[in-house]
């Protein structure tokens, strides 16, 4: 995959004499010191990142932390201090006016906190702004404008101001006015952020549902961890102008670089994270054929107490260890395993979150874990379930470890 | 008792004399003079306009303009105003100030608004301009009636140029803050797709300044109407003069019957250009509104227009 924006040693200072603060920081010392001694703020401190194309970059810092001063460093509303902001093959820091204006209107739309619509042009007339701009005859840049509000679900309000809206439909207008142009790559600074709680959630589905069509490079800024951790391919947490981790959810909540990472992480709803994937162990299954017998021994080796049954490759149902030792205490001739065969079993996808399977795990029985063709990849036991979700270091590396297995 | 003068006398009023005398009128005059051929060329042409026109048409399509901006109250008002201003003499004289405003509003606009747009756009320029306006605002027009007239010449010309010194500011000051104050997100959202510097004035930047900048308008209008007067000093006609020689003779009904005239046309003028800043096109008001509107402080409206433009 490509990449699309690769950030190399960027730092803001914002002051009078940026070289010579940057020459302290060179020395050792610290933001706070410097900004004592000089009165210069240091913005961003060596960032250095990579977004691939079609990926979420979610950017996580509280206020303060530079993460508003980094992405608008991405198409160049500020100027780095020093360091590569590199867009496909050009940097942003260093281009003339005439390329950075070239890539603001072609390559890179952005999207606001407080959705910065004009309030003297109408929602049509707002999402049409950025091809107005390139100088798109009015009746082109109407229908694209129509096309792009259509995809947000605003079509019929094309006429109206935005005074009019709500907050939620005026981001909706926001992001229409981003996909109008068809950028390649989408900055979203805190888009949700003054946004009602269900409004924000349905935003956040809105946006996952538009990426998987759309496939934009998105950098997305927030200061809300769960919000990172439900749209982010990739998160960045920033603290003092600095990245203090960056990696996928499931590493930052699994393994917190530091105690600044930990306290967030703390208050993470673990099952909207981890997935079935993560928490299933291997899938110890029989085959349909095998007798009471050969499917007790494996269940007592194993120490379970229900077992999937394969017909071939695919799944049949479950057996308990119940059911299965009643069956070869009965005097009945048959004793395979499909006479106690139960054909109703849980089952999940790998990338359903754990947080859908506790309804599932409710029933005793392992929820089998199935891949697009339905093929049994593991299997998650109630226990382990539990396991995933704690806190508790020791546990999580081991449900770690074996979901690693799993997947490999 | 000692003071400073004993030991130095400055002969502050020689320096000036001579910097204008021996000066800036040997050799600046014929620049001076070709800076009047603009504002006689407009003068002159509105001036003619305006008497040429019959006092019934004038009046009609001047109500007409009040019904569509403010409401039938201000339409009525502007009728029965007009028709009193004529059935006391003084119909050519209103025509004449009319057309001395409009000429002073026009160009307080063609240089206020782009200096106030420039003003906005530097905070160097800012620093300059500043200065300059709070001495226009602050300094007696009877100070610099003299070297106007020395400069400039007598008549209508240096009265009106007079009248353009002492309304400029306003126009400047509020489009420049008019500009300043238009939301930073908005500007960086343009900024973020592309716009070039005179895409954002004209897309952004001037529509959302529009409302202050009408304000400043006003105010440059009410400040043209109050200077007419003085400008009569310096050979201006219309009602300033009606009210000067009134002044001289003192006759109190002339003078009175000229303060009359300006303060029903300023009314009319005054209702008419807030009504085109606040873009209440459809809206009609009762005559009650419109009469309670006509005597609402005029200083809290320009708030309320500062207020929603910033």
């Amino acid at each position: 995959m490509k990449t699309k924006v690769k950030a190399r040693a960027v730092y803001k200072v914002f002051g009078e004499a940026p070289q010579d603060a940057l020459k302290r920081l060179e020395r050792g010392e610290t933001k706070e010191k410097i900004l004592e001694e000089t009165g210069q703020v240091l913005g961003v401190q060596d960032a250095n990142f990579d977004v691939e194309e079609g990926h979420i970059f979610v950017v996580m810092g509280l206020s303060g932390s530079g993460k508003s001063t980094l992405v608008r460093m991405l198409n160049g509303l500020i100027k780095p201090t020093s360091g590569q902001i590199l867009i496909d093959e050009d940097d942003v820091a260093s281009c003339s006016p005439e390329r950075l204006r070239k890539i603001r209107r072609d390559k890179i739309a952005m999207v606001f906190q407080h959705f910065a619509l004009f309030p003297h042009r109408t929602i049509a007339e707002n999402a049409a702004y950025g091809l107005k701009i390139k100088g798109m005859g009015a009746a082109e840049r109407r229908k694209k404008a129509l096309a792009a509000l259509d995809q947000v679900g605003l079509a019929a309000w094309a006429d109206s101001y935005p005074s009019e809206l709500s907050g939620g439909m005026q981001q909706r207008v926001g992001l229409a006015r981003g996909l109008a142009t068809d950028p390649q790559i989408l900055l979203m600074d805190e888009p949700f952020s003054a946004l009602d709680p269900l409004i924000r959630r349905e935003m956040q589905d809105e946006l996952i549902k538009l990426q998987k069509t759309l496939k934009k490079t998105i950098v997305f800024i927030t200061h809300d961890l769960n919000e990172a951790l439900t749209l982010g391919d990739r998160i960045a947490i920033m603290k003092d102008g600095r990245f203090v981790q960056v990696g996928t959810a499931q590493e930052i909540v699994a393994n917190p670089a530091d105690e600044y990472v930990s306290a967030f992480v703390a208050d993470i709803d673990r099952g909207r994270v981890f997935t079935a994937g993560h928490a299933a162990t291997e899938p110890a299954a029989v085959q349909l054929s095998a007798t009471a017998e050969e499917a007790l021994r494996v269940m007592e080796e194993l120490n379970r107490n229900a077992l999937y049954v394969l017909d071939g490759e695919k799944i049949a149902g479950v057996v308990t260890y119940q059911d299965l030792s009643a069956s070869a205490r009965g005097d009945r001739d048959e004793t395979g395993v499909a006479s106690v065969l139960t054909t109703e079993y849980p089952r999940a996808a790998e990338e359903t979150p754990l947080h859908e399977l506790y309804g599932l795990a409710s029933s005793g029985l392992p929820v089998a874990v199935v891949n697009g063709e339905g093929r049994l990849k593991g299997v998650v036991e109630p226990e382990s379930l539990f396991a995933q979700l704690s806190t508790d270091e020791h546990s999580t590396d081991n449900a770690h470890n074996t979901s690693a297995k799993a997947a490999s | 008792m000692f003071s400073p003068s004993d030991l130095l006398l400055i002969p502050f009023d020689e320096w000036v004399n001579s910097l204008v005398r021996d000066f800036l009128v040997p050799n600046f005059r014929p620049l001076f003079r070709a800076m009047q051929v603009p504002v006689t060329a407009v003068l002159n042409a509105l001036e003619a306009f305006f008497q040429f026109v019959p006092m019934l048409v004038t009046t009609a399509v001047l109500a007409l303009v009040a019904w569509r901006t403010v409401g039938r109250g201000l339409a009525i008002f502007t009728l029965l105003a007009l028709f009193f201003i004529d059935m006391i003499g003084l119909w050519p004289e209103t025509m004449t100030t009319l057309s001395m405003i409009v000429t002073s509003v026009f160009f307080c606009t063609i240089i206020g608004v782009p200096l106030g747009i420039l003003a906005a756009g530097s905070d160097r320029v800012w620093a300059i301009t500043r200065p300059i306006l709070d001495i226009m605002q602050t300094i007696p027009s009877f100070v610099y009636l003299v070297p106007i007239v020395m400069l400039f010449g007598v008549g209508m010309v240096p009265g009106i140029i007079a009248t353009i010194i002492f309304a400029l500011p306003p126009i400047i000051r509020l489009t420049n803050l008019g500009i300043r104050n238009v939301r930073g997100d908005l500007i960086e959202a343009a900024e973020a797709f592309g716009s070039t510097r005179w895409q954002m004035l004209w897309d952004v930047q001037f529509p959302l300044a529009l409302r202050t900048i009408m304000a400043g308008l006003n105010q440059t209008l009410m400040l043209s109407l109050s200077m007419v007067v003085i400008a009569a000093l310096i050979g201006a006609g219309g009602l300033g003069l009606t009210v000067y020689t009134g002044l001289g003779r003192l006759d109190v009904g002339g003078a009175t019957a000229g303060g009359v005239g300006i303060v029903l046309l300023a009314i009319i003028l005054d209702r008419i250009t807030q009504a085109l800043g606040e873009k209440s096109g459809g809206r009609t008001q009762s005559l009650r509104q419109t009469l309670v509107s006509l005597f609402r402080p005029r200083a809290a409206t320009v708030d309320e227009a500062n207020k929603t433009g910033s």
